[in-house]
């Protein structure tokens, strides 16, 4: 807190700055289970993000968010934005995932899997290879300017730049064909006007370039403070935790109290716990944060700090755990319970959202038809001896290949479709047809009737829509 | 806009702006008296027993504060925000509409322009273009017309070869672009009720409907005076003035004999509006094509 004094009426009145420049962290290289855990969850994640939209599928990316023609391929799958309650289904079910994961394991997410992380933890190690370790990057920050600072400053920010460029590119891959968007992106010079140039439509140019900027910013300079006032999972998840919430804690009556010590004194007779206070769980934290204070918002879980305090232990010949991953419970109680009512609660809701969900997407015909009676006209139409009735017929042919559809009509009359004559529709194409549905005047003794239109795939049976619609007619005595 | 509730959004929304920038940079510290208590970190609240802490904000949520606050401030300087200030580069929401229109007669040049020059008969079998027929047809004709061109109660039958004006691609893409207006005149008063009736009884049966044999003969000579100018003597229509033909049995009223008599008696007004000021040149010729397309037996 800066606080500065000035003098007023003979009396100092200090400031204080209600908006303070955070201070870097400097954190401790550390090597570690959870270190080695969080490496091992973060290169298949980085590997599947980048590799995902090179692949190709019938043709077409693996996975494109096709957002101009409002069509989302997935893998074989494709979704359209009819399908938009399966997304919104798939966004409850992994809420319900995460509430589940966080009141059994804490913040895992946070520490493990999340982005943040994993490209923070991606440009630290970038740091680390550049300026060396905590104390070496402190020294180096407070090193006047000379050669060696700043090629290792300059290398440092030019492998930031290219990693979040290659991040800002694969992400925009997701949306426009990726090998279209790299080669629009290269620049040439145009042999018309002589200038350099490129192809890309300046759209996806525009967001690679801000996804760029904005991983070259979060992951480089924003880092926890994302995680800390950005990040509505930090606001909310303390409520999820409950007294057998798996997550890291120091064991203080194991600990406390801490000091340093000479190591061939009996540090017990002495009034000392395990703790030497070395600070190390402090150094490594990629929040800034003394976990020996008590569990705190802040903490992401990662573990990091176990790893360290485990070294220490290791060093000093104390059983590891003094810091560890355990519940509330446990430390004051020593049991832990992990098949909590609360637990077996969600992971029931989130198998039963699951199975439906799996069963829904496998039953999916790619096939949606609408039906809309014709309103611009009278209620009906009588042709010689016939009632008719107009319909639009909307069909939307989700398929990844063209069909022709054929329309069949069911009801309690002997209705019949006139002058339809069936088209080819595209694939992904939506198409109105109208048609014209009659019935024999005698033939009709109500006014309304329920009629069951069905659209079929001529090559496809299986591809078959069915809407239900009304026939009106005029009064029965007429 | 007024002068002066122009100066009032102005000086509102300046003031608002000075305030939001007054409040920001007057709290950017707080004085701490000697006299209070160093230790003291707390702001003083507490709510069940917790206590909220006075620590600082992180300095980039000032700076990024600060930064939107500048980009109100040049915005309001290029666009119309200001009261009746235009904005410096004179940007309206009417010049995007424009652009936009030009943009999107482009692409219609584009799209349509193919079919511009390729006659009726070919375009009927050409599916793409009657597959763009259609949209058009449903969002301009369809209202009246009925989805599938089948016509309504006074709206011809566009799915039948009886032609008011004819039915040759030529006539079809003149009544679309330049409207057509039916008019049969009132007879009521020139006839009297009962001769209304009479000749009502012959219209009935020139299309072999059950009538009354005599009141029919005896309104045939009236026929021949007040009709068959634009009917014709053989009541086949005339397709210059768009009178139907009485001796089908194909009706743009109902065939019906009080609809006859109606229509006699009190005359039909009939306006097909004209598409050429809504529609572009190439759009009405690929829609003739439609509506010719609707009539055609593509069986023979
Ligand atoms: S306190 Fe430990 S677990 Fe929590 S964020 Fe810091 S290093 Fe990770
Ligand atoms: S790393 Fe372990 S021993 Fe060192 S200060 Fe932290 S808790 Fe104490």
């Amino acid at each position: 807190m800066s606080e500065k004094s000035s003098p007023e009426d003979g009396q100092t009145i200090r400031y204080r700055n209600l908006y303070e420049k955070s201070d870097k962290i400097y954190t401790r290289k550390i090597t570690g289970l959870y270190q080695n855990i969080r490496r091992y969850t973060g290169l298949p994640l980085i590997a599947g993000f980048l590799l995902l939209p090179w692949f190709v599928i019938d043709g077409r990316p693996a996975v494109l968010f096709d957002l101009p023609a409002r069509q989302f391929h997935v893998l074989w799958l494709t979704f359209w934005p009819q399908d938009f309650m399966l997304l919104a289904w798939l966004l409850i079910i992994s809420a319900f995932t995460l509430f589940t994961v966080t009141t059994s394991l804490g913040r895992v997410y946070c520490g493990f899997t999340c982005p943040q992380t994993v490209w923070t933890l991606m440009f630290i190690s970038v740091e680390h290879f550049f300026e060396g370790d905590r104390n070496k990057q402190i020294k180096l920050d407070q090193s006047p300017w000379n050669f060696n600072k700043i090629w290792r400053k300059s290398s440092k920010h030019a492998v930031w730049v290219l990693i979040a460029f290659i991040t800002g590119v694969t992400f925009i891959g997701y949306f426009v064909p990726i090998r279209e968007l790299l080669l629009g992106l290269l620049p040439y010079r145009d042999s018309v006007s002589g200038m350099m140039t490129i192809d890309a439509n300046p759209v996806a140019a525009f967001w690679t370039l801000f996804f760029t900027t904005a991983t070259y910013l979060n992951a480089g300079w924003m880092r926890e403070q994302v995680c800390k006032y950005m990040c509505p999972y930090a606001r909310f998840q303390s409520v999820m935790y409950d007294n057998n919430t798996l997550s890291v804690h120091y064991d203080t009556k194991r600990g406390e109290s801490r000091g340093a010590r000479k190591p061939k004194d009996d540090y017990k007779a002495n009034g000392l716990g395990d703790c030497i206070d070395c600070s190390w769980c402090v150094q490594v934290c990629p929040v800034d944060i003394d976990i020996r204070d008590g569990l705190q918002y802040e903490c992401i879980n990662c573990g990091l700090c176990v790893d360290a305090c485990n070294a220490v232990m290791d060093k000093m010949q104390y059983p590891r755990g003094l810091v560890r991953f355990t519940s509330e419970d446990e430390l004051k109680t020593g049991v832990f319970k992990f098949l909590r009512p609360r637990i077996i609660g969600y992971a029931l809701a989130v198998t039963a959202m699951m199975s439906a969900f799996v069963y829904t997407i496998s039953t999916r015909t790619p096939l949606s038809v609408d039906v809309i009676r014709d309103r611009g006209a009278r209620m009906y139409r009588i042709s010689g001896d016939q009632v008719q009735n107009v319909y639009t017929v909307k069909i939307n042919n989700m398929d990844n290949n063209p069909h022709t559809y054929s329309v069949g009509v069911e009801g309690d009359y002997p209705f019949e479709v006139k002058n339809y004559r069936p088209v080819q529709i595209l694939a992904g194409e939506v198409f109105t047809v109208p048609l014209r549905i009659s019935v024999p005047r005698k033939a009709l003794d109500t006014e309304k009737t329920t009629l069951i239109l069905k659209v079929t795939a001529s090559d496809n049976d299986k591809l078959q829509a069915i809407e239900t619609t009304n026939f009106i007619g005029p009064a029965p005595h007429k | 806009m007024s002068t002066f509730w122009s100066l009032w959004i102005i000086v509102l929304t300046l003031v608002c702006l000075g305030l939001v920038c007054w409040v920001l940079f007057a709290n950017r510290k707080v004085a701490v008296k000697d006299s209070e208590e160093p230790e003291n970190q707390t702001t003083g609240h507490i709510y069940d027993g917790i206590e909220e802490f006075d620590n600082p904000l992180p300095r980039w949520w000032f700076l990024m504060f600060v930064g939107t606050l500048i980009f109100g401030a040049i915005y309001l300087a290029l666009y119309p925000g200001l009261g009746g200030f235009k904005g410096i580069i004179g940007w309206t929401q009417v010049k995007q509409l424009e652009a936009e229109q030009e943009k999107a007669a482009e692409v219609e040049a584009k799209t349509y322009g193919v079919y511009a020059s390729m006659p009726v008969e070919e375009l009927i079998h050409d599916g793409r273009a009657m597959k763009m027929g259609v949209r058009l047809f449903a969002n301009n004709c369809a209202v009246c017309h009925g989805a599938d061109g089948g016509g309504n109660y006074g709206f011809p039958n566009l799915t039948d070869n009886d032609w008011l004006y004819g039915g040759k691609a030529e006539d079809i893409r003149n009544s679309i672009a330049n409207g057509r207006g039916g008019a049969m005149p009132a007879l009521g008063a020139v006839l009297g009720e009962e001769n209304v009736a009479k000749v009502a009884e012959y219209v009935l049966s020139l299309s072999g409907q059950d009538h009354d044999a005599a009141l029919a003969e005896a309104g045939a000579p009236m026929f021949q005076q007040n009709c068959a100018v634009c009917h014709g003597a053989d009541a086949k229509g005339n397709k210059m003035v768009g009178a139907p033909n009485l001796t089908d049995n194909t009706w743009l009223y109902a065939g019906t004999r009080e609809a006859i008599q109606q229509t006699i008696r009190s005359g039909r007004q009939n306006q097909m509006p004209a598409q050429h000021n809504k529609l572009r040149e190439e759009k009405i010729h690929l829609l003739a094509a439609y509506v010719y397309s609707l009539s055609f037996n593509y069986d023979e």
